[in-house]
């Protein structure tokens, strides 16, 4: 993406794929205010010269592994603690829409 | 959505103006105890949400850490496919918002897969196809969605859905080929075969179950049609999981009748995904597919790179397996089977049990006997796989070796698989409690022969007459008697000194 212009269609199709329903004054506001946060981000292209390789982890590290043994995880009443609504020992999700 | 009802072009038809371009992409859930990125357990069929964690389920804070083991078969298998091995590579996070992964991403591999730039070879009908491997990565797979409210489970029409876990992040390799550009007459064949290869290849790597029907290898079928002569691909569908391997020959079938309607009718094909049915080996069409870049792919910052040393990749080369054709062509002229004798042996799923009786002592010509006939037969019988039948290849070569020391015959063998099969103990114990061994006791014997002779007069004077070929109907009358248990060869011989 380019890190200028973003219009209020890009707001609407990323709300979309995040199922995100925008009404058209949340689009108009969002139109507005995103941009500006990443005119605000864009600063730190200013530093990232063509000599600074991008990076995506903070530290030079690689292959950092675990060995492949099972460790306790949680119960499932506390892994379904958390969550809005359960059903059969499972995650219950509400309707999903825009499948088949 | 937009399905448009074209007729479907009979295949062989549709050939006679286009050209199929296939691409395959196929999922290996690996067999490690633990999952990709976290050390909750990988049992199939556990309770719903047992195996679970703050890393798979995505909460807050949580800090994944890659399975050795995993990338260990990541790269195995892509030396077993002939590709190059990553000296640097990262995984990228797959942005989508659906349920199956709480996390709101996938953690994938994205532009930096661990192998690429491979190749294998299947042979169909005698023939060798080379395909050209474009990569293999690793990622994690999904949990698993339970739709309710709708009809049989489909997510239309559902109500609301339920979420188990256990499944999401277990290790995942998507193995995805080059364009395949075979004769299109082949090319159901082909997909087919290469599927079926890959499977052998991961269970000779010893990396994955590998069952279809578990959902632990699974296809997807891309596939699009040219007009013949030209060299420019048409818009693709891409079918997914394409569950059997009967059904990726189906499926390319069908999507070649398919395209070839719409093409015909001067339509186009929308680039979607599609689903497949078992039931009819039909296609139906699921979501739009969205462009690569609707993902948002990014390098994932949790997790550090993964440069595996070129001392590591080689001793993981020197570990790999014979490859599966090589063996096969290897074992075949060890064995001395014909083509047919090794197809019908492969065909049978029966290879490595052929391979483990002969190993534990049986001839080629007796294991193939054996599992061909009389296992094949049952296990067609009760319709489960060959492998699943409850004996063993030593047991196999066990009751053949019985028979080679003359204690049972080819008919009483039948009774001691009957035994074992039924788990009544070793072959010996079966023959023992059910009284099966030949009897060659001389005294029974020739008691057997006398009530024969002197039932079957005019037989009796026919042989004392010279005609030998007779005594065939004595020895029957014997065996009768003796409810098969008889030692023939013996019987004979003293039928003609009592009649000599």
């Amino acid at each position: 993406m380019s890190s200028s212009a973003i219009s209020r269609d890009d707001v609407a199709h990323l709300a979309s794929l995040a199922r995100i329903d925008l009404s058209d004054d949340e689009l108009d506001r969002l139109g507005a205010e995103l941009p500006a946060i990443l005119e605000h981000v864009k600063v730190v292209q200013q530093v990232a010269g063509d000599d600074v390789p991008p990076m995506s982890h903070p530290i030079p590290v690689a292959n950092v592994f675990r060995a492949d043994v099972p460790r306790p995880g949680l119960t499932p009443d506390e892994a379904l603690a958390g969550a809005p609504a359960s059903e059969e020992q499972r995650f219950l999700v509400p309707q999903i829409l825009g499948e088949e | 959505m937009n399905e448009r009802s074209s007729t479907l072009v009979p295949f062989e038809d549709a050939l006679t103006r286009y050209e199929p371009v296939m691409g395959l992409e196929v999922h290996v859930e690996l067999n490690t105890a633990t999952k990709m990125f976290c050390g909750c357990a990988t049992a199939f069929g556990a309770e719903p949400n047992t195996q679970v964690c703050p890393v798979c389920l995505g909460l807050p804070g949580a800090l994944p850490v890659v399975n050795e083991k995993a990338v260990e078969s990541a790269i195995r298998i892509g030396l077993a496919l002939n590709c190059e091995i990553a000296e640097w590579c990262r995984f990228a996070r797959k942005n989508y918002f659906y349920p199956d992964m709480p996390k709101n991403f996938q953690t994938s591999q994205y532009d930096e897969p661990i192998a690429f730039d491979g190749w294998t070879e299947v042979e169909v009908d005698g023939e060798i196809f080379r395909i050209e491997i474009e990569r293999a990565h690793m990622e994690e797979d999904t949990g698993k969605s339970l739709h309710v409210g709708g009809s049989t489970g489909r997510i239309h029409g559902a109500s609301h859905s339920l979420l188990d876990y256990n499944r999401a992040g277990i290790p995942l390799i998507e193995i995805v080929t080059k364009p395949i550009e075979v004769p299109g007459d082949k090319a159901p064949a082909v997909a087919r075969a290469y599927v079926n290869h890959l499977r052998d290849l991961m269970l000779a790597l010893g990396v994955s179950d590998a069952r279809m029907d578990q959902g632990s290898l699974r296809a997807d079928v891309n596939l699009s049609l040219r007009p013949s002569g030209t060299t420019t691909f048409g818009t693709r569908s891409e079918t997914k999981n394409v569950n059997s391997f009967r059904s990726v020959e189906r499926a390319v079938r069908f999507e070649v009748s398919r395209h070839a309607g719409i093409l015909d009718a001067g339509g186009s094909v929308v680039q979607e995904t599609r689903h497949f049915h078992e039931s009819d080996g039909s296609t139906s069409a699921g979501r739009e597919k969205s462009d690569a870049e609707d993902y948002r792919y990014f390098p994932e910052p949790d997790l550090a790179p993964v440069a595996p040393s070129r001392a590591w990749v080689d001793e993981l080369r020197a570990t790999l397996p014979e490859p599966p054709a090589e063996r096969r062509k290897r074992l075949q002229s060890e064995w001395g089977f014909s083509d047919l004798d090794m197809r019908d042996t492969v065909g049978a799923g029966a290879l490595d049990l052929v391979a483990a009786t002969i190993e534990a002592g049986a001839s080629p010509a007796a294991a193939k006997k054996w599992w061909l006939g009389e296992l094949a037969r049952r296990s067609n019988e009760q319709g489960v796989d060959i492998a699943a039948l409850p004996i063993t290849p030593q047991q196999v070569a066990e009751i053949q070796s019985l028979i080679d020391a003359g204690r049972i015959n080819d008919k009483l063998a039948r009774s001691v698989f009957d035994g074992v099969l039924a788990g009544e103990g070793s072959a010996e114990e079966v023959v023992a409690a059910r009284g099966l061994e030949v009897v060659s006791d001389d005294g029974a014997l020739s008691a057997a022969v006398d009530q024969a002779i002197a039932d079957n007069p005019d037989v009796a004077d026919k042989i004392r007459g010279g005609k030998m070929q007779a005594a065939g109907a004595l020895i029957g009358a014997v065996m009768k008697q003796m409810r098969g248990q008889a030692d023939a060869a013996r019987v004979r011989e003293l039928i003609l000194e009592k009649l000599s």
